[in-house]
């Protein structure tokens, strides 16, 4: 069956956003299958590239590689199906879920179930960030940036933009440091 | 105008979100919960929940639950399409002419310094769901078994939510 190749990018992503929950790092090896082992759209090192850059940007990592694969394979129309393929499979589940939930939610069965998921919920995001951060939390420096940062968020309620800016500029600032630094070590 | 209000609350939303779903979390306590009203704490952690539990990013989960509590199909199409505007615009800009943009040491160092600010998120994340989740002792020992499970063994997520769920109807029903 021959399909145009902005269909077939809509529907590979369809799939993809389709069949992982969690988001994240649960994506990634369906993403790889699909795109360099069954598509061959990307070849291994290219997508790499596309995972750090997906990964260093603002967005859903699933989005932001559906997106520059689009882009890269067929230009912006590419880059709309993907987005769009991407993007569907959440919009009509929660779509579903929320006309529904909105009739089950006062359900005791519903509530107790919810009671339980919550904690659970607390316990994914702190394991996410044990994960995310061991190389971060070996480093002395970045330890006390990342406490530094909590309070701010935490305690003092500053805005979570101003810390993201903080921290891009905390690394600029090192850099410049560094830099410097490096300057006047090769004069000597 | 809720719709276009939906609209820019998720854009700024999906613009600093870096480095992953949870980083957005913050952003939406101050944003639609405490700035908006348009939703309560608890409704939601519900959200949460079924963020996690259904396919697709928790980023897109949320803004499209949160868009339809708030305004309906069109709020749910307008906040979805707020959240994934900046990846467009970035992505397209990336694949067309950026490519060498992340490689730029300068980049490179301004992405360093966001880790440990982007963990803090995360963890200030964590406290803000738990204050609200963890309740009493039956809920605290939910919470540290999850992570224990997470942690220790190769158990899928999805799976350690659909044992807190029967938990909680065995427990608290």
């Amino acid at each position: 069956m021959k399909q145009h190749p902005n269909l077939q990018l809509f529907l590979t992503f369809f799939l993809i956003g389709a069949t992982t929950f969690g988001g994240g790092y649960a994506m990634l090896p369906i993403i790889h299958r699909e795109i360099v082992e069954r598509h061959r759209w990307l070849a291994e090192d290219e997508f790499i590239n596309v995972l750090a850059v997906a990964h260093s940007s603002p967005g859903a990592v699933a989005v932001n590689s559906a997106v520059f694969i689009g882009c890269k394979l067929r230009g912006f129309p590419g880059a709309m199906a993907a987005l769009l393929g991407s993007i569907l499979p959440s919009f009509l589940v929660i779509l579903a879920i929320a006309v529904f939930l909105n009739r089950f939610a006062e359900h005791p069965a519903a509530m107790a179930a919810f009671a339980g998921i919550r904690p659970a919920i607390a316990a994914l995001i702190i394991a996410a960030m044990l994960k995310l951060g061991k190389p971060t939390l070996k480093k002395p420096v970045k330890l006390v940036y990342l406490l530094g940062f909590l309070l701010l968020s935490a305690v003092f309620n500053v805005h979570p933009i101003v810390i993201i800016l903080l921290g891009a500029g905390s690394g600029l600032l090192l850099a410049y440091l560094g830099n410097n630094g490096e300057k006047k070590g090769e004069q000597t | 105008m809720i719709i276009l209000e939906l609209y820019l609350s998720f854009l700024k939303i999906g613009a600093f979100s870096i480095g992953g779903g949870y980083v957005m979390l913050p952003l939406i306590q101050q944003e639609i919960i405490e700035n908006r009203a348009w939703l309560t704490l608890p409704e939601f952690l519900n959200i949460l929940a079924i963020a996690e539990m259904t396919p697709g990013p928790v980023a897109i989960n949320s803004a499209t639950f949160i868009g339809y509590q708030a305004g309906g199909f069109w709020g749910a199409a307008f906040a979805t399409a707020g959240v994934v505007t900046p990846s467009l615009v970035l992505m397209v800009a990336a694949a067309s002419f950026l490519s060498h943009f992340y490689e730029n040491r300068w980049v490179q160092a301004a992405l360093d310094g966001l880790r440990p600010a982007v963990l803090a998120l995360i963890a200030s994340a964590a406290i803000f769901v738990a204050e609200s989740a963890v309740v009493d002792i039956l809920s605290a020992i939910f919470s540290l078994t999850v992570i224990a499970l997470l942690l220790l063994t190769r158990i899928h997520p999805v799976l350690t939510l659909l044992l807190a769920a029967a938990a909680g109807v065995i427990f608290y029903l």
